[in-house]
C-alpha cells in the first residue's frame, strides 16, 4: 500500500495516458526492505512525508545564479529552479551540430515517455513516478559527427518555497555518430530546502560518439534527490563519466549503462563525501552487452560523523560479449565510529575470454601518515583534510576544465572534517 | 635544550627503555648507539610524541617546557624534528604542497606570517641545492614510488627546510650507499648551528666518519650504559656491543 508521499504527489488528475502508471504506483507503493536493489536505503520516512507537487511560482523566483555557477564558459546552460525551466536563466548558443528542445510537451495529449525502468518492478518506482508526472526536461540531441567545443550546463536549482515541493525532470541526450559532446550535470541550492527532486537522465550514443559527463551534486543538505541515469552505447561509443555527491539528506542514484555496441567504453569515476546523517546510494549497473567492451570504474567514499555511503557496483558480462574488460575499484574511508558503508561489488560473467577484477575495501585513516604530518607540524584537523582530501582527489585528477576541478575541490574541502568527529 | 631524566617507556605491557638520562645543549651533535632493541627508535618516537608509548617515570624538559604534554605538531612548531627511520608515503599529496603546509602551520603556531608559494619556492630551491636533489621530487607525491635512499634524502630535505632546533635523526644511514650517505652527511653538516642540536641515532658507526659527534651514547637494555666523545664510536667498531655489556657487568661486580 501506498503512504502519504504517493497520496499526496497524487492527489490531483495525472497527465493524460499516464493513469494507468499512477494507479500501479498507488497499488504497489515504494520499494521496501525486501526488494534486494534497495535494501541498504531504507524510506519508511520518506513514504510518510507529503509534498506539493510542483512549484507555481519557480518562474518569478529570484535566483543568483552566478553565486552557484561552475565558473566556466559553456555552449547551452539550462537552468532549472525547483524542476522548473527558466528561460531567463538559461543561455543557448546557435552552435552547428547541436539542437535543443524539450523532452516533454507538456504532458498534455501525449502518452507517457518511456523513459527509464518502467518494468514494473516496486523497486523502480522513482522511474514510474517520474513517468507520471514529469511534465518537462530538455532533449538535446547532437547531429552526426558534431562535435561540441565547449561544455553543456544543465543546472538544477532548489531554493526554499513555502512548502517543501516535489518535482520530477525527464531529460534525453541523443549523439548522433560519431558526435562528441560533454555535460556538466549540477545540482545546488540556492537557499536551504527540503525538496523532493526525482530525474530521470537517458543518454544515448551513437556509433563512435563521446559523451563526457560530470555530475557534481550539492544540493541542500535537507534536501532528498532521487535520480536515474541510463546510458546506451553503440559500436565504439565512449562514455566517460565524473560523479560528485556531496548534497542531499537522501540520496539515490542508479545508474544504469548498457554497452550494446561492439568496442564501447565506459570509464566511471566517482567519489562520496558525507557527514551529519547523510546517507547516499550509488546504485550502478553495467551490462555488457557486445564483443570487446571495457568499462573501468574507480570510486572513493568518505563518511563522516552519523553519515552512511552505500556503493552498489554491478557489472554483468552477458553471453557472447567475449573479449570483454570490466574493472571496479571502491575504496572507502570510515573517519567516525558512527558512520557505516557498505559496498558491493558484484561481477557475473557469461562470456569467455573476459578480463575481469573487481575490489572493494573500507578503512581508517593511515594512523602512520596522521603521524607523520603531525610530526611536521600540521595540526590534527588539517592533517586528516589534507589525507581524505588525496584520498578523494585520485578520483579527480582527469576532471577538466581545471576551473571545474577547483571548484570541486573547494567543494569537496568543504565537506572534509573540519575538526576532532569523534561524536 | 633537552633534558631527559630518568625515562620509563613501556610499549604493549613491555618495558622498553628504563631509566635512560640525556643532557643535550644547543649546538651539540650526540650520537646514540646501540644494538637493535636497546630502545634507539623509541626514544625518538617518544619525543616526537608518536601514540602508542606510556611514559612509566621520569620527565623529558625541552627549553625548559614539559616536552610530553606537547602534541606532535607543537613539538614540530617549537622546533623539534624526527627523521622517521621508515618514511612514509603519502599518496596523493605532492612534497610542495606538503612542505609548505607543514612550514606554515609551524609558523602560524609561533605567530609568523605564511610564506607564500613564490617565497617557498625559492626556499625549497637553495634547499634542494645542497642535497643534490632533483626538483623533479618536488612535483611527485610524498615518498610514493621513492627509492629507499630517496626517501632518507627527502627526510634530511624536510629538515633542511623546516630548521628545526633538535633534529633527531632515527636510523637515516640505514639502507643508504656511500654515495647517498655522503649527501646526508653534507645536508646534516651544512646545518650545524650554534643554536641547533642533533640526536643521530645510529646502529654503525659508519654515518659517524661523515658526520662527527660531539658526544657518543651507548644504549643497551633501555638505559644509557656508556658515554664518551667520538672515539667510543671508533672502540664499539672494533670490539661490538657486546664489549659495551661485558665492561658493564664487570662494573656492577
Amino acid at each position: 500500500m501506498a503512504g502519504a508521499l504517493l497520496a499526496s504527489l497524487l492527489s490531483e488528475p495525472v497527465p493524460a495516458g499516464r493513469e494507468h502508471l499512477a494507479a500501479a504506483l498507488l497499488r504497489d507503493g515504494l520499494p521496501g526492505a525486501r526488494d534486494e536493489a534497495w535494501k541498504y536505503t531504507n524510506l519508511r520516512a520518506l513514504e510518510q512525508r507529503s509534498y506539493a507537487v510542483g512549484d507555481a511560482q519557480a518562474a518569478t523566483r529570484a535566483i543568483d545564479l552566478d553565486a552557484l555557477l561552475v565558473p566556466i564558459e559553456s555552449c547551452a546552460r539550462l537552468v532549472f529552479v525547483n524542476g522548473v525551466f527558466r528561460h531567463d536563466l538559461s543561455n543557448v548558443q546557435l552552435v552547428t551540430g547541436l539542437q535543443i528542445g524539450r523532452s516533454v510537451d507538456d504532458g498534455r495529449g501525449e502518452s507517457a515517455p518511456t523513459d527509464g525502468d518502467l518494468s514494473g518492478a516496486r523497486s523502480a518506482a522513482f522511474s514510474r513516478l517520474n513517468a507520471v508526472l514529469a511534465t518537462d526536461g530538455p532533449q538535446v540531441t547532437v547531429l552526426d559527427g558534431a562535435t561540441i567545443a565547449q561544455p553543456l550546463l544543465l543546472i538544477f536549482v532548489g531554493v526554499a518555497a513555502d512548502a517543501d515541493l516535489a518535482w520530477n525532470v525527464l531529460a534525453r541526450f541523443d549523439l548522433g555518430a560519431g558526435a562528441s559532446l560533454k555535460v556538466i550535470e549540477h545540482h545546488v541550492a540556492a537557499s536551504p530546502n527540503a525538496h523532493l527532486g526525482n530525474l530521470v537522465v537517458n543518454h544515448a550514443l551513437g556509433a563512435g560518439a563521446h559523451l563526457d559527463l560530470v555530475q557534481l551534486q550539492e544540493a541542500a543538505p535537507a534536501a532528498t534527490l532521487i535520480r536515474r541515469t541510463t546510458c546506451r552505447l553503440e559500436d565504439t561509443a565512449v562514455l566517460s563519466m565524473h560523479t560528485v555527491e556531496t548534497g542531499a539528506q537522501l540520496m539515490r542514484h542508479d545508474l544504469v549503462v548498457d554497452l550494446v555496441g561492439r568496442g564501447a567504453r565506459f570509464e566511471s569515476r566517482g567519489v562520496f563525501a558525507l557527514q551529519g546523517r547523510q546517507h547516499a546510494d550509488t546504485h550502478m549497473v553495467v551490462t555488457h552487452d557486445a564483443r570487446d567492451t571495457a568499462c573501468d570504474i574507480v570510486w572513493r567514499g568518505v563518511a563522516d560523523q552519523r553519515s552512511r555511503g552505500v556503493f552498489h557496483g554491478a557489472i554483468t558480462v552477458a553471453p557472447g560479449a567475449d573479449g570483454s574488460d570490466a574493472k571496479l575499484s571502491n575504496k572507502n574511508l570510515l573517519l567516525s565510529p558512527n558512520a557505516e558503508i557498505d559496498t558491493q561489488p558484484v561481477l557475473e560473467i557469461y562470456a569467455d575470454e573476459v578480463k575481469a577484477a573487481h575490489g572493494a575495501t573500507v578503512g581508517q585513516l593511515d594512523e602512520r601518515a596522521l603521524f607523520y604530518l603531525r610530526s611536521r607540524g600540521m595540526p590534527l584537523d588539517l592533517a586528516r583534510r589534507i589525507l581524505v582530501g588525496a584520498f578523494c582527489g585520485a578520483v579527480l585528477a582527469e576532471i577538466r576544465p581545471t576551473a571545474l576541478r577547483a571548484h570541486i575541490d573547494t567543494l569537496l574541502a568543504a565537506r572534509l572534517p573540519q575538526a576532532e568527529t569523534g561524536e | 635544550m633537552l633534558k631527559i631524566d630518568n625515562l620509563h617507556v613501556r610499549v604493549a605491557g613491555k618495558d622498553i627503555l628504563k631509566g635512560l638520562s640525556l643532557h643535550v645543549k644547543a649546538g651539540e651533535m650526540h650520537a646514540l648507539m646501540g644494538p637493535n632493541g636497546a630502545g634507539k627508535s623509541t626514544l625518538g618516537n617518544v619525543l616526537a610524541g608518536r601514540e602508542g608509548y606510556e611514559i612509566t617515570q621520569g620527565t623529558v624538559e625541552y627549553n625548559g617546557r614539559n616536552l610530553l604534554e606537547l602534541a606532535p605538531e607543537e613539538r614540530a612548531a617549537e622546533g623539534v624534528f624526527l627523521a622517521f627511520q621508515y618514511p612514509v608515503e603519502i599518496p596523493g599529496v605532492n612534497n610542495t604542497y606538503f612542505l609548505r603546509a607543514a612550514l606554515n602551520a609551524q609558523r602560524k603556531h609561533r605567530g609568523e606570517p605564511e610564506v607564500d608559494s613564490m617565497q617557498f619556492l625559492k626556499l625549497v630551491r637553495a634547499k634542494l641545492a645542497v642535497l643534490q636533489l632533483k626538483e623533479e621530487l618536488l612535483h611527485r607525491a610524498v615518498n610514493e614510488g621513492f627509492s629507499g635512499g630517496e626517501k632518507k634524502r627527502n627526510e634530511i630535505f624536510q629538515m633542511a627546510v623546516l630548521e628545526p632546533k633538535l633534529a633527531i635523526l632515527d636510523e637515516t644511514d640505514s639502507g643508504l650507499d656511500i654515495d647517498a650517505l655522503k649527501m646526508v652527511a653534507d645536508g646534516v653538516n651544512a646545518m650545524r648551528d650554534p643554536a641547533r642540536a642533533f640526536l643521530v641515532i645510529t646502529h654503525y658507526q659508519r654515518l659517524l666518519d661523515y658526520i662527527v659527534p660531539d658526544f657518543v651514547h651507548v644504549i643497551a637494555d633501555g638505559r644509557i650504559v656508556e658515554s664518551g666523545d667520538r672515539t667510543l664510536a671508533l672502540k664499539l667498531e672494533e670490539h661490538g656491543y657486546a664489549w659495551v655489556a661485558e665492561r658493564k657487568l664487570v662494573g656492577a661486580a
